[in-house]
């Protein structure tokens, strides 16, 4: 765990050195500047839906599903970041609680 | 981000940067509460979540990197999917470095502090050198400071508990990264806003169809290729809709 936790850092960190060191117009071609900005979106969104739905390998609907449901509505109502998380969470654990969902 | 609007008159003074560069940091100090939990419902020690914090120090990475370690999907993946959604911040360091023009003692501190949040307030006071740096640093230590804080209380609060599922922290993960993501869905222009929704859409859809055939941390891998795609397709129509 140590070793990938000290890897990834320094990976993420020469990444941002190397934006510093390198010319200018090695990565200012246009392509590569829009795909940049689109990776995020991706990953993210798949990161959105294997959190949601994965259990190992199999693909499951639980109380995790009504977290994920709690926090669009806290968005949609412009609540911030951590209220989000904690409604997700709570509203999670309460169900679970209730023996609605596993 | 953003909804930050100061009279103009005022804009640029250091009191109104600092002023801005405090709030910003204290709500990413919130963000880190949650890392610092997250992490140690995946696994992480109390230790490991803090150098990815004082280390790493770029959130979504963070989340993913605790994400796939907490999903099994192993060391590799997990790297490999931090530094994906690390690649922007070469990008900010890019178009940074003319704005800042750091010395070269201080490129190394710079590049740590180089993420969303400071780059955004570098290039919002971008009226005169001296206000961008004033704006990058302050943000960049508040937040850095912030997050650190943050993520120690987190991961000292989760470790605490005996069974943090118990408190639904595995549905805590999917709604950090949905509030990481919400931004990029609904910042831009509707027509933005539309093409942001149909990659996220797509992306996701991928990732579940390749859940049962590969192991854990790979779906998500895979749906960057959606982006790759969709860079493509849309780079060859943006010069008309930009031409409107």
């Amino acid at each position: 765990m140590w070793a990938s936790i000290l890897i990834a850092s320094f990976g993420t960190y020469a990444e941002k050195l190397l934006g510093y060191l390198l010319p200018v117009h090695m990565l200012e071609r246009e392509s590569v500047r829009r795909m940049t900005g689109l990776l995020p979106v991706s990953l993210l969104a798949a990161l959105v839906a294997v959190q949601t739905f994965a259990v190992d390998q199999a693909l499951a609907i639980d109380a995790r599903l009504l977290g994920l449901g709690v926090a669009v509505v806290a968005l949609l109502l412009r609540a911030p970041f951590l209220v989000v998380i904690i409604v997700a969470a709570a509203s999670t654990a309460l169900v679970r609680w209730l023996g609605w969902l596993p | 981000m953003g909804g930050k609007r100061g009279g103009r008159g005022t804009d640029g003074d250091t009191g109104s940067i600092d002023r801005n560069a405090l709030g910003i940091g204290i709500a990413t100090g919130a963000y880190a509460l949650s890392f610092g939990a997250i992490s140690v419902a995946s696994g992480l020690s109390v230790l490991q979540a803090q150098t990815l914090s004082l280390f790493m120090f770029t959130g979504a990475s963070q989340f993913a990197f605790v994400g796939v370690i907490g999903a099994g999907g192993g060391a590799v993946i997990a790297i490999v999917t931090a530094m994906l959604l690390g690649a922007r911040n070469s990008l900010y360091a890019l178009s940074l470095g003319p704005v800042l023009s750091p010395k070269r003692t201080v490129i190394p501190i710079t590049a740590l502090l180089t993420i969303d949040e400071s780059t955004a307030m570098a290039l919002r006071y971008d009226q005169s050198k001296k206000a961008s740096r004033r704006a990058f640093f302050a943000t960049g230590i508040s937040v850095y400071v912030f997050w650190n804080i943050g993520t120690l209380f987190g991961s000292l609060g989760a470790s605490a508990l005996s069974d943090p599922g118990i408190l639904g922290l595995d549905a805590a993960i999917p709604a950090g990264f949905l509030a990481l993501l919400w931004p990029r869905l609904t910042g831009g222009s509707s027509s933005d806003n539309r093409k942001m929704w149909a990659l996220a859409i797509m992306s996701a859809a991928v990732a579940m169809a390749l859940i049962p055939f590969l192991r854990p941390g790979l779906p998500v891998l895979f749906s960057a290729l959606v982006a790759v795609a969709a860079a493509l397709l849309w780079g060859k129509t943006s010069r008309p809709i930009e031409g409107e």
